[in-house]
């Protein structure tokens, strides 16, 4: 780089003060590492296990029209009827929900805020703050495969894409053949799902990037800054609605697939 | 009141060890009034740094029962019962006690390209508010090191310290990307010699900063995706070729260097 010179040089070296120990730390900085993983590990269990169930994911015969979000849309072949929006894979004959969950499962893997929570729980690197990362060398994000989270910003169009049809199964879900329309507790479940997905979405940092953080000056777009606006707040809040749209979706397949099975009745509310 | 013991480390390059000292505990006090205290009695040779005593200068940096904090904004009376211990950030070479050596900081200050205008209208440059509004933030910093010392990519790792900037100067570098005014494009020197794609989003900084600067969310985050612009997105380059937008390199970007 021409414009270093000599006297701006690094130099490496040196002995540090402190005592060479993991850490200093007194207090219980373990915690949340152990949060973190117990609750991520459980959903990909659940997850995994419900992806692989390929039945009781869509109540549309006697109940009103609700789908798990882990299978809609529904594309493959061996998709129950009325699950299907249309468009169908007819050489898929695995679970339909193995189709889709790379691209949710994606979005939240490259996700800013999910980075930073299992690089500390999971890869140690650091467990916490002033705590020693766990690996003797580090290269970040710089190599693949972790270079590949730069492509974060293509996961959320396409996680855009799954909340316009998830908000399209939370309104089919007004709807009861043969009954009319109404509202029952699953129409509800399904109208939350939607709602904090649409919210994790939007306070998506490469989201905030894209609709306005990108320019240099707020006065020449104001538009863009109006979304900026609007989105910094949201944005504050987006480890919130990580987690509270992660429990909500695997909530909202429980639900499905309880009712689906005839375990639970859809209580009608009106 | 109680008494209150310290264990403050004492030591230079030639090593070093924590040396214990219990004094009487005085309401109000914070941590580097116990050590002036120390200094007054016990220990007249202890050296560490301190200039305004109220979280302005960012010169008493220390890490207090572990966390990297300032030590004229710690209150004795909020750390937990028992014995407090206070050694120098870990981040950097020691001088002596509780004073290290931050020259580091200063060689990747002077590496940050200036800022850079476009030749001055008639009636001189206009900023809007809510222009400079948005690099206010970064502007609060105090330079007291402390995001630098908490980032494990150098605090862990020696060797990164020679392709890596850190949390306080990729705050600079936003601001300056940032700047409607600025005409310097260093996304390509942030990414290629200044090791943006090493920072993996931990947040330490941002939990350290004691002006409570969004680092990460309002800084890093936008440099990298506007790393991702520049480097990694086929979409914005097809459009930068259809617009015959061209960016400038890191080396162009490197011959405006901060005077």
């Amino acid at each position: 780089m021409a414009a270093v010179e000599s006297s701006t040089k690094v130099v490496l070296g040196g002995r540090r003060g402190g005592p060479d120990v993991t850490t200093l730390r007194q207090d219980r900085w373990w915690i949340q590492p152990v949060v973190t993983v117990s609750v991520l590990t459980a959903f990909v269990i659940y997850s995994t296990w419900a992806a692989f169930q390929n039945k009781n994911y869509y109540a549309g015969s006697v109940h009103r029209d609700l789908i798990s979000p882990f299978y809609s849309p529904c594309l493959a072949n061996s998709c129950v009827a009325g699950s299907a929006h249309g468009f169908i894979l007819h050489n898929w004959n695995l679970s339909p929900a193995l189709i889709i969950l790379i691209f949710p499962l994606g979005f939240r893997l490259t996700c800013y805020y999910y980075r930073r929570s299992y690089y500390r729980a999971f890869w140690w690197s650091p467990p916490a703050c002033a705590v020693a990362d766990a690996h003797a060398t580090y290269s970040g994000e710089t190599r693949f495969p972790l270079i590949m989270q730069n492509m974060h910003r293509y996961f959320f169009y396409a996680g855009v894409v799954f909340n316009v049809i998830l908000t399209y199964d939370a309104l089919r879900a007004l709807r009861q053949p043969g009954q009319g329309w109404g509202v029952t507790v699953g129409t509800l479940v399904l109208f939350a799902n939607a709602i904090l997905l649409w919210m994790y979405s939007i306070s998506c940092h490469a989201c905030r990037h894209l609709f306005g953080g990108h320019v240099k000056s707020f006065k020449k777009h104001p538009i863009r800054y109006w979304f900026w606006k609007v989105m910094t707040p949201l944005n504050a809040k987006h480890m919130n609605f990580a987690w509270t749209s992660l429990i909500f979706v695997a909530l909202t397949d429980v639900y499905v697939r309880l009712v689906a099975s005839g375990a639970l009745t859809d209580y009608k509310l009106f | 009141m109680a008494n209150v013991t310290m264990r403050v480390w004492r030591g230079d390059a030639g090593g070093g060890d924590f040396e214990s000292y219990t004094l009487e505990q005085n309401e109000g006090e914070v941590v580097l009034d116990v050590i002036h205290r120390i200094q007054a009695t016990d220990a007249p040779d202890l050296a560490c740094r301190w200039n305004c005593k109220a979280g302005k200068c960012g010169s008493c940096s220390a890490e207090i029962n572990g966390k990297p904090s300032l030590m004229c904004m710690t209150r004795v009376d909020e750390l937990p019962e028992g014995p407090i211990t206070v050694a120098p950030m870990r981040t950097f070479p020691i001088i002596r006690d509780l004073v290290t050596d931050v020259s580091f900081n200063y060689a990747m200050a002077a590496k940050v390209p200036a800022l850079l205008p476009p030749p001055m209208p008639e009636g001189g440059y206009t900023m809007f508010q809510e222009d400079v509004a948005r690099g206010q933030e970064f502007r609060k910093c105090i330079e007291c090191f402390l995001c630098q010392d908490v980032c494990h990519v150098i605090r862990d790792h020696e060797d990164n310290k020679a392709h890596y900037a850190g949390p306080r100067f990729f705050i600079r570098y936003a601001e300056l990307e940032m700047h409607p005014l600025d005409t310097n494009d260093r996304r390509d020197l942030v990414r290629e010699e200044m090791g943006l794609g090493y920072c993996n989003i931990t947040k330490c900084c941002t939990e350290v900063c004691p002006e409570h600067i969004k680092i990460t969310d309002n800084a890093i985050i936008p440099l990298k995706e506007r790393v991702v612009d520049a480097q990694y997105d086929p979409v914005a380059w097809l459009g930068r070729k259809i617009r015959r937008r061209t960016k400038r390199s890191a080396d162009e970007a490197a011959v405006q260097p901060a005077p």
